[in-house]
């Protein structure tokens, strides 16, 4: 564990960038540092090695002052990744990632093979390793930085903003790829960003901080959304919290309804029985071909250029009560098509079930902190 | 009629001993002036306040003619190699400073922040991250040096025949022998060009990790190649 105990940093011109900071960093899961521009997270982040020395207090790791050990000792065992990845120009791929272990008196070959394995484990071409740094794309030199972090298999990883320089998908698949890589090795992970939507993703607490290094709110995510501390952290979770909260609720307990889902070559009796105005029409072999007004249809063939789209469906079980919203949104009927992992239909909701659905979560109490992909 | 090879026997050398004496007059100092040069840029990264004075201090240096350096050296060190050496040496020094410093400096901030993350003290740091990439533009002041440095030994001619193959240039007058002018012009020119291309070789070899199309050019500044220059 890495605690802050009221730490406090002041630069030499008198900027207080850190002020009085408390805060607790679990082990084995990722915490992220929050809040606008120049509020200390840097600072914060490079007071745990040392690149940054506090002021006043002190910063427990394990419950030891983390000034009891060799400087250099001490950041070798941390991982460091930054933005726009701060490779060594000059030095190939591989021997970029083998750095820390060959300072570690590791040998060439077990470094390089390290190396491989660690291009592997961050989804690199393993062909790319005797290029050097400016061959790569500037995603693909991220995931180099995370390898190069990871080689010497560090406890902790410290992470400082470093997706913002990428593009929103490039950004989106390394994220994924960070969670998967958490799953998979546990790390202490101490992430900076100012981009709250990251915070959420990947968090599993984050601190927000407000100017001056000041902590505003150190919760869960879902928690955050929920309850914001203050009007800073209100502001700062932006105008649309109560829909992004929803990514926090599962979808599993909406009711789905199988009596407006009709196989295209379904009886013309079947179809006179349903109730309601629009009807799902599905193929043979099950999955979704789009919606057709009752009245419209007969038995047979359904002509499918008369078929509206059904739009984007839904996993129930996978994706949030954010998603199947989305999907109703979008449906051009206000009804969302939930379908299984292979795509086959398994019923549909209306809008107002999905948000019956929201308002039964919501006086549930706050959301369970369970986090469900949204 | 004598050759163009036949060299008056009072220059005490063949061509290619006038060649190689004039080699060693000429990379002695810039090697000398490299070994100043490093320590020097060092201290200037570190402290900052420091650059300024010294660049300062090195250009007013370089603004003093060969010639008046030779004539107060030739009190102490008389008239030998040493007198030419020592001058050239501190031409070389102020144009590898400020490459050196430059080239340390372009080195990017968050590549720094990650070596020293990664556990680099300051002179692992300085000797694996900064100077290697720093090594394009150290060796483009290298290039601008060396060119130089060949050009100015032949102003030695001027204090006891110090000159190498720049003593040719008197040679030909005194014997009327116009070829040896030539001869020492193209020598010398030859000589500048192939140390040129030699460090451009080391520079391709030691930048495999540049993208093609971006290798630094030699600064323009203070470039002076032409023998006729030697007079400054
Ligand atoms: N080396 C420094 N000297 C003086 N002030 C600094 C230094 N580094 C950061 N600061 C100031 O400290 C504050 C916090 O900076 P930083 O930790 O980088 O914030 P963030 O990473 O949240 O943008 C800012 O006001 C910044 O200008
Ligand atoms: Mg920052």
């Amino acid at each position: 564990m890495i605690r802050f105990d009221s730490v406090t940093k002041r630069y030499p011109d008198g900027t207080v960038a850190v002020d009085r900071l408390s805060l607790e960093i679990p082990d084995r899961s990722i915490t992220v540092l929050v809040g606008p521009s120049g509020c200390g997270k840097t600072t914060t982040l490079r007071m745990i090695n040392r690149m940054v020395e506090p002021t006043e207090g002190t910063i427990l790791l394990d419950g030891e002052d983390s000034r009891k050990q060799p400087v250099t000792t001490l950041r070798r065992s941390m991982g460091y990744v930054i933005q726009n990845a701060g490779l060594f120009q000059h030095r190939t791929i591989v021997d970029n990632i083998a750095t820390v272990p060959r300072m570690l008196g590791w040998g060439k070959q077990r470094a390089r093979e390290r190396a491989a394995e660690l291009m592997e484990r961050v989804g690199l071409d393993t062909s790319l390793a005797k290029r050097y740094p400016y061959q790569l794309s500037g995603g693909q030199q991220q995931r180099v930085g995370v390898a190069r972090a990871l080689a010497a298999d560090p406890p902790v990883l410290l992470m400082d903003e470093p997706f913002s320089a990428v593009d929103p998908v490039v950004r989106k698949g390394l994220q994924d790829e960070l969670l998967r890589i958490q799953d998979e090795l546990g790390k202490t992970i101490v992430f900076v960003t100012h981009d709250i939507d990251e915070a959420i993703k990947l968090g599993t607490m984050v601190a927000v901080l407000r100017e001056g290094g000041r902590l505003a709110q150190y919760a869960p995510p879902a928690e955050l959304l929920s309850g914001p501390a203050d009007g800073f952290v209100e502001d700062f979770l932006g105008a649309d919290r109560g829909i992004r909260r929803l990514s926090f609720f599962p979808s599993t307990a909406l009711e789905l309804t199988t009596d407006a889902v009709v196989p295209a070559d379904a009886p013309a009796a079947r179809i006179a029985a349903v109730e309601a105005p629009y009807l799902l029409v599905t193929g043979p072999d099950g999955r979704p071909l789009g919606w057709a007004e009752r009245d419209a249809l007969t038995a047979g063939d359904v002509p499918a250029e008369r078929l509206l789209p059904y739009g984007r469906p839904f996993v129930p079980g996978t994706d949030s009560l954010r998603v199947a919203l989305d999907c109703a949104v979008l449906s051009p009927t206000g009804w969302a098509v939930a379908v299984d992992d292979d795509g086959r239909v398994t019923g549909v909701v209306s809008q107002q079930t999905i948000g019956e659905a929201i308002r039964a979560a919501h006086t549930a109490g706050r959301a369970d902190g369970e986090k469900v992909a949204g | 009629m004598s050759g163009f090879f036949d060299i008056p026997s009072d220059l005490q050398h063949s061509w290619t001993g006038l060649i190689g004496l004039h080699m060693r007059e000429a990379l002695l100092p810039v090697a000398a002036g490299l070994l100043l040069a490093l320590p020097l840029a060092q201290l200037c990264g570190r402290f900052r306040w420091l650059y300024p004075p010294v660049l300062g201090v090195t250009t007013v240096l370089y603004a003093i003619p060969s010639l008046a350096f030779f004539v107060v050296l030739i009190d102490y060190t008389g008239q030998t190699e040493l007198t030419v050496m020592i001058p050239l040496a501190l031409y070389s020094l102020v144009v590898l400073v400020p490459a050196i410093v430059d080239g340390v400096r372009s080195v990017p901030d968050e590549t720094l922040a990650a070596a020293t993350a990664m556990g680099f003290g300051p002179v692992r740091r300085y000797l694996q991250v900064q100077l290697p990439i720093a090594a394009p533009a150290i060796i483009a002041g290298l290039r601008v040096a060396t060119a130089s440095s060949i050009s100015l030994v032949s102003v030695g001619a001027l204090i006891g025949n110090q000159g190498a193959l720049g003593n040719l240039l008197a040679a030909a007058q005194k014997y009327d022998r116009p070829e040896l002018a030539v001869n020492a012009v193209v020598t010398m020119a030859v000589l500048a060009i192939l140390c040129d291309a030699l460090l451009v070789l080391l520079r391709i070899l030691v930048t495999p990790w540049m993208p093609r199309g971006t290798r630094p050019r030699p600064a323009a500044r203070r470039e002076e190649i032409s023998p006729e220059g030697a007079v400054r």
